[in-house]
């Protein structure tokens, strides 16, 4: 599952290059950041803020390829070019792909 | 790795990209201190120095594209490179940020092994750049330098209204015969380093050196809302630093030096002159030729100080002068009105 999930030597090359520690601690700064980059999704759609939705799409992205979180990061590419989408639909399969995801990276890093 | 570390600002609203970036750049020898959008970064760039930018363009308040564009037009942070770490898609992000002036565009997640290369390359070209600037600096002034940095070098020059001082040393060349030449060496030294600041300070700029003479413009490149003014007192500067020097070299039982100094205040055409390949600023007219020429005249005069009556009627209200009568100048078809500044006030 977690293999589907992340790009396991992605992940690797980042722990030797900075340090396996640091990257819990990197990954640890994600799961606090990243619940609120999504209900930033469900805000700017209610209201209509493209700019905003497409800036917390670009940011989940970017930190999901960090760690190899390869298919959260298409998910989060995908809304960032779309904009902002006609229902909350693509934000729940993001929403539950990255509770998947938080938890497989958890797994990994600790382990 | 540069030979010390080097401090880097990096600039990113995710604090994850903001934790890595920082981690990555520690990692290879430099501190960073960090900003969370384009205007904190500005902010810490104007009040503290920093040798390289590592810059999102993504950001709420101020993006990176913004930041950028402050940067071109500050003369004081235009020159410090920005390497942008971006996930933007689209090639156009790219060029855009080129054309602002960015070293390069590093795409998220950033590859560490390019950004070291990366970051080392800007600051070794940082670091030349620096260097070239400190000797553009020694031998052109530091007018002249900041003039050379914001509009580039072109030959020809433009018309303007300023004064030029010329100096001498009196007597020098039977100076120069009764002691080492050594000795001349440090004696010329030691006398430039304080003209040259009596100069600076008055804002002038010193362009010529020849042997023991020199030429100095006031109200160029930069204009000076009182050129002559500034002459004057620069003169009058000149002479209590010789002070100083006499009473040195009274002390080493070494003979006075005495010099001679003419101003004129006028129009005159200031701008590079030579070729491509060697040039220097220089001031070019009557005004030019005026100065030399009362400064010659100071022998004959037995006055220290010799001013035009252009910068006479400048400086009259603040400055004591004597008036000695029009003297016909070679080169002048009409006799000029000299006047002398007197040393004391």
């Amino acid at each position: 599952m977690a293999d589907d999930l992340i790009d396991l030597p992605t992940l690797k090359e980042l722990e030797e290059t900075v340090g396996a520690d640091f990257v819990a601690e990197l990954v640890a700064a994600f799961l606090e950041e990243a619940p609120g980059m999504i209900a930033e999704l469900r805000t700017t759609l209610d209201d209509g803020e493209a700019d905003a939705f497409r800036r917390a799409a670009h940011s989940l992205k970017t930190n999901a390829n960090t760690f190899g979180a390869q298919v959260l990061g298409a998910q989060a590419l995908t809304l960032e070019q779309e904009g902002l989408p006609d229902s909350t639909a693509a934000i729940d399969t993001l929403e539950s792909l990255y509770v998947e995801t938080a938890t497989a990276l958890q797994a990994i890093s600790n382990g | 790795m540069a030979e010390r570390g080097a401090r880097l600002l990096v600039v990113d609203d995710n604090k994850v990209n903001r934790l890595l970036l920082a981690r990555s750049v520690e990692l290879q020898g430099h501190t960073t201190v960090s900003a969370e959008n384009g205007r904190v970064a500005l902010d810490l760039l104007r009040e503290e120095p920093f040798d390289l930018v590592l810059l999102d363009m993504e950001m709420p308040e101020m993006d990176g594209f913004e930041v950028m564009e402050h940067l071109s037009v500050d003369s004081e942070l235009r020159d410090v490179p920005v390497i942008v770490t971006s996930s933007l898609e689209g090639l156009a992000h790219v060029v855009r940020c080129i054309e602002l002036g960015a070293d390069d565009y590093l795409h998220k997640p950033v590859n560490q092994v390019v950004l070291k290369a990366r970051i080392d390359s800007s600051l070794e070209k940082k670091r030349l750049r620096d260097q070239q600037r400190e000797l553009i600096k020694r031998f052109a002034t530091s007018e002249v330098a900041a003039d050379l940095a914001q509009s580039g070098f072109a030959l020809g020059g433009r018309r303007l209204y300023g004064t030029v001082m010329f100096c001498d040393i009196r007597g020098f060349t039977a100076l120069v015969e009764s002691q080492p030449p050594e000795e001349t060496i440090e004696l010329l030294n030691a006398y430039y380093a304080l003209m040259f600041e009596a100069i600076a300070a008055h804002s002038g700029v010193v362009n010529q050196m020849i042997g023991d003479g020199l030429m100095a413009i006031f109200g160029a490149p930069h204009a000076l809302d009182e050129p002559a003014l500034a002459a004057a007192r620069a003169a009058l500067a000149m002479l209590e630093m010789l002070e100083q020097l006499n009473a040195k070299r009274e002390g080493q039982h070494k003979s006075r030096i005495d010099i001679g100094i003419g101003i004129a205040s006028g129009e005159m055409i200031a701008g590079y002159t030579g070729t491509e390949q060697r040039a220097t600023y220089t001031c070019i007219g009557d005004t030019v030729n005026l100065a030399a020429r009362l400064e010659a005249h100071t022998k004959i005069a037995g006055e220290t100080i010799l001013v035009d009556g252009d910068t006479n009627a400048a400086i009259v209200a603040r400055l004591r002068t004597s008036a000695l009568g029009p003297v016909a100048f070679k080169g002048k078809s009409e006799p000029v009105d000299v006047f002398a500044l007197q040393e004391t006030i």
